[in-house]
């Protein structure tokens, strides 16, 4: 794309490291490193916008959002500039780091800010999807990235429209389970072990957070009596708010429960052990949902 | 800053108030976004708008905001939260410079701002970069939120701090035009150096009951003093 479109930049807050030196090597006129300062990056970001630049910024887990959310809201989103926030690590990525690399308040804090479109690709061909869909789409976009090699969890590539959901399987109508980022695959696990005991699962992935299609979003409950939305983010803001309020604005008949991270987390473990120690595994997902289901 | 202003949008700044978005222009960012009010009577007097649309500055319904906007013809970029000016200059200088453009950057900061971390990121990048299309001039009254500078955080041996970090530092009287002129013409002052000029300036200058007074950051004045502020300042009526 960046062969293609002269206006792409790109710029790193001093990471990435053997990840974007092909970029760097290729277009080393269209490339920064700004050192590890995110409130300029994201300024100087701005500044390259205004004068016509589409333009991505680089970083892990909250550097390139919170560490600047001032420069993302005053001069980002008020100016409408072309900025695209990407943020490798998102959630538990980085588990054993530590609670400074944890991601896992970002989608609420994007999705706050004005005129900021927050994505989560559930893989790398979703992940190809949203990067073309940020360039075509004018102003503020925030890409939350996984980074441990995540399964596919698509067998074709999709066609991601923005704010749409995609459907995973046509499975039949007893519950919905909704996912975003590389969590969907723990997701589509569980809908396997559900259906080994008798049960049928429908999986949503949300590639958007921010906006989400109403209209799509309840087209894919049809016929279904519980929602079970699991992401890997703390309750408040997240996926699972995001949902709520459109049930909740549809005053649906409808059964509904999140899995979600804790506020706190003093430990740390690889992201599949930390998973499984907060529920967020297929297994787990699997056993919530069949509470759900039978809860009255 | 009214001089600094003044000497800017009259005889340094290559804008177009018919072509605000005319490519080639100057860009001008005022980082110290409280100071709205002065900016907008410099681009009307320039001639960006109406001089009329000053009257209902800071009213409700207005374009003209209480800290600038860019909603405003002639505004490149809105401020008001201190130290967003200089980062965002640093990416217009570096798309011209990269493209080989000739135009500059102007940002006008205050001194009290400069407690603003990122504002020294964008001092080691403007120089690492060898953005010598940057002119950032600080507006240095030696006043900011609670009282002076050198009580509330001391930022002395300030020119030096700046050559520190690899600008060229020229300092001057913020109030006289014949030397604010002289000196931003001669910009870059060096080659490959981002330009600094550290303009020592007093609040309020030119009206007696204001000069150096930190309660006129908060205040406006009543009619009476209005007018006994305009007639310190010669306009005639």
């Amino acid at each position: 794309m960046a062969r293609q479109d002269e206006r792409i930049w790109l710029l790193t807050g001093d990471l990435g490291y053997s990840v974007l030196e092909p970029f760097a090597k290729e277009f080393p006129s269209r490339f920064v490193n700004t050192g590890v300062a995110e409130q300029n990056m994201t300024g100087v970001a701005t500044g390259l916008s205004l004068s016509g630049k589409i333009v991505f910024t680089y970083s892990i887990a909250n550097f390139p959002t919170m560490r600047c959310l001032e420069q993302v809201r005053n001069d980002v989103c008020y100016h409408k500039a072309n900025v695209k926030i990407v943020a490798v690590g998102g959630g538990l990525c980085y588990g054993t780091a530590g609670f400074s690399h944890h991601a896992t308040e970002d989608l609420a804090i994007m999705r706050a800010l004005p005129g900021m479109v927050v994505a989560a690709p559930s893989d790398a061909l979703e992940a190809a999807q949203i990067t073309r869909l940020a360039i075509t789409t004018p102003g503020p976009f925030y890409i939350r990235l996984g980074k441990n090699n995540e399964p596919i969890v698509h067998a074709n590539p999709p066609e991601l429209h923005l704010g749409e959901p995609v459907c995973l399987n046509q499975n039949g109508g007893e519950i919905v389970l909704v996912s975003t980022g590389s969590l969907v695959s723990e997701v589509l696990q569980a809908a396997e072990v559900l259906k080994s005991l008798g049960i049928e699962a429908r999986v949503l992935s949300m590639p958007f957070v921010k906006p989400i299609d109403y209209k799509k979003f309840l087209q894919f409950l049809d016929g279904c009596r519980s929602v079970l939305v699991v992401e890997e983010h703390t309750a408040f803001g997240g996926l699972g708010s995001a949902i709520a309020e459109i049930l909740a604005e549809a005053a649906l008949n409808i059964k509904f429960a999140r899995i979600y991270l804790p506020e706190f987390m003093n430990f740390i473990g690889s992201q599949k052990d930390l998973r499984q120690k907060l529920g967020l595994d297929a297994s787990s997902i699997a056993t919530r949902a069949m509470t759900l289901l039978t809860k009255n | 800053m009214a001089d600094i202003l003044a000497v800017l949008y009259m005889d340094v700044l290559r804008v177009d108030p018919k072509r605000p978005d005319w490519t080639e222009r100057d860009r001008f960012i005022l980082s110290k976004g409280h100071a709205a009010a002065g900016l907008y009577a410099a681009l009307a007097l320039r001639g960006f708008f109406p001089m009329a649309w000053l009257e209902r500055f800071c009213q409700a319904g207005s374009l003209l905001l209480g800290h600038v906007s860019h909603h405003v013809p002639g505004v490149e970029l809105s401020t008001g939260s201190l130290g967003h000016g200089l980062p965002v200059c640093c990416g217009m200088a570096l798309a011209d410079k990269r493209e080989k453009k000739s135009h500059r950057v102007f940002v006008v900061l205050s001194d009290g701002e400069c407690d603003e971390g990122s504002n020294w990121e964008a001092a080691l990048f403007a120089a690492h970069h060898k953005l010598d299309n940057i002119v950032a001039i600080v507006d240095a009254n030696r006043l900011q939120g609670f009282g002076r500078v050198d009580e509330v955080l001391e930022l002395e041996p300030f020119a030096e701090k700046w050559r520190a970090f690899r600008w060229a530092v020229r300092e001057v009287d913020g109030h006289d035009h014949r030397a604010l002129w002289t000196l931003l013409n001669q910009v870059p002052f060096e080659p490959d150096h981002p330009s600094l000029v550290l303009a020592h300036t007093i609040k309020g200058k030119g009206v007696s009951f204001m000069e150096d007074q930190l309660a006129w950051h908060y205040k406006s004045p009543n009619p009476e003093q209005l007018s006994q502020a305009l007639k310190q300042l010669g306009e005639k009526h």
